[in-house]
């Protein structure tokens, strides 16, 4: 295949950046989209060019580092990672416009590459629980009901990777902290800090800078793990319970 | 480390000026509105029982429990009603909106959406087109301050007059579809934020936004399709 790509080049955040043109030839279908670049970054460095910087580890759409915007879709026309969509979902001769990731608590890096810690931080605010877990424990000693167990489990396949706020037209952070809101709102271990991790995750993803969720719905279109638009209900949910009751944010 | 004081149990600041409560107030206020817009509609259809039942109808509004309250005591609940819901939706959509503007100072450079509503899209220029709107039908309908009829009319005059002007009619309509699509993304985002919807409720509460908007727009606009195509004047 015979591809012709515009990519974002930015040097670092203090400077402006725009699209460039490369030509990249002979990429295989079976290729990952990953390997494409990595092969046009090849070419980049045997012409003296500074390759194209992207996040990437594990390259099998578990670890959630990797993820750009590709022909304007998080993690392009596939609902996968970008490391597992493959070269075969596009056609020889065809334009791939790649960009990074776009919202102010993600600032570039470089190129198509973007820091993510903000998401670290929501974390911190709440997306744990503070009881020592020790070993896993025998699984009948706490039971929890199957469907609890299925929607807990399908809310923490949740990697982080931040499409959802790619794809959100107002940049908003809500479905990542609501997988994790919902993810231990449902078992019984994060039942003490249920109303507190909700107002504290919700407070500090204002923080830092996302948008407020307007239930378009872009978000569950682009998650590569298929995490629904149902976990932001439950974060309302459990939201609306935290105000009742009281709850306390950090202080 | 964060810990729930059960002795404080009043809602901290944070937990009220966050992106999730501004929603629960546009939720709230959008559902007082819709139940306002629900009466109103089936207001405007006694225009079908003639100009007598349509104004005395009208005239009851004002007149409403007394004498055991003073006049105009309904009218005054729904106008307090009303302005102070419209200006917590707008409060609440202002405030996310610069939120959202902020989050994302620059946009792509290509953008495809993938299952985003056209409705969804018009929220927010959409509710600022029926806001002026809203201030439009006051002062032709209420006041009759731009009405061709003038202020002296009666409501059924007032209403004939305004619909048999192309311009107000054309005016009337695109308002009305628009309040139409917003209902349609703010019934079912309504529904979302106040933490009703699940997975499989999903597709059924979006039927029913889509067909409850329908159903009360076309409530609206069959008053002036009646005076276009002459059943009523």
């Amino acid at each position: 295949m015979n591809l012709t790509l515009r990519i974002w080049r930015q040097k670092d955040p203090s400077v402006k950046g725009k699209m460039v043109t490369y030509k990249v030839s002979d990429i295989s279908p079976d290729m990952s989209f990953l390997e494409m670049l990595d092969v046009l970054n090849e070419q980049l460095i045997m012409d003296g060019d500074d390759p194209v910087a992207f996040d990437h580890d594990c390259r099998e759409g578990i670890c959630g580092m990797c993820g750009v915007m590709i022909n304007g879709q998080a993690h392009g026309p596939q609902q996968t990672t970008t490391c597992q969509l493959h070269m075969r979902s596009f056609k020889d001769g065809d334009t791939i416009d790649v960009e990074p990731w776009r919202a102010s608590p993600f600032p570039v890096i470089k190129d198509l590459a973007v820091d993510r810690r903000a998401f670290d931080r929501i974390i911190q605010a709440g997306g744990y629980i503070s009881a020592p877990t020790g070993t896993a424990p025998e699984a009948h000693s706490m039971l929890v009901a199957k469907k609890d167990s299925d929607a807990a489990f399908d809310a923490a396949t949740c990697i982080g990777c931040g499409a959802c706020v790619a794809a959100c037209p107002n940049a908003s952070s809500m479905l990542f902290t609501a997988a994790k809101v919902t993810h231990l709102g449902l078992l019984p271990q994060g039942q003490p800090e249920r109303n507190d991790r909700v107002i504290n995750m919700v407070a500090q993803q204002d923080a830092e800078g996302f948008g407020g969720c307007t239930n378009i719905g872009e978000c569950a279109a682009s998650c590569p793990k298929g995490i629904s638009m149902e976990t932001i209900s439950r974060l309302n949910h459990d939201l609306l319970g935290a105000l009742r009751a009281g709850a306390r944010p950090k202080s | 480390m964060t810990v729930t004081d059960s002795a404080q149990r009043r809602t901290p600041k944070a937990a009220k000026t966050n992106s999730v409560f501004k929603k629960f107030v546009m939720a709230i206020s959008g559902i007082l509105m819709l139940l306002f817009l629900i009466a109103h509609m089936i207001g405007n259809l006694h225009v079908f029982q003639g100009a007598a039942s349509f104004n005395s109808y009208s005239e009851w509004l004002r007149t409403v429990g007394e004498p055991a309250l003073p006049p105009r005591t309904l009218l005054t609940v729904i106008e307090i009603v009303l302005s102070v819901s419209v200006l917590a939706h707008m409060w609440a959509a202002i405030s996310l909106w610069r939120q959202a503007k902020r989050a994302r100072p620059e946009g792509y450079v290509t953008k495809k959406s993938v299952v985003q509503t056209y409705a969804s899209r018009t929220m927010r220029w959409g509710g600022v087109i029926i806001a002026l709107f809203i201030v439009y039908h006051i002062l032709d309908l209420t006041f009759g301050a731009v009405n061709p009829a003038g202020t002296d009319s009666t409501p059924y005059s007032r209403l004939v007059a305004s619909f048999q002007n192309p311009i107000a009619t054309t005016v009337y309509v695109v308002a009305l579809v628009l309040l139409g699509m917003h209902l349609r993304h703010g019934i079912w985002s309504a529904t979302q934020t106040l933490g009703q919807s699940n997975r499989r409720r999903q597709k059924s509460v979006n039927a029913f936004a889509i067909a409850f908007a329908t159903l009360l727009i076309a409530g609206y606009l069959v008053v002036p399709a009646a005076v276009v195509f002459g059943l009523v004047d």
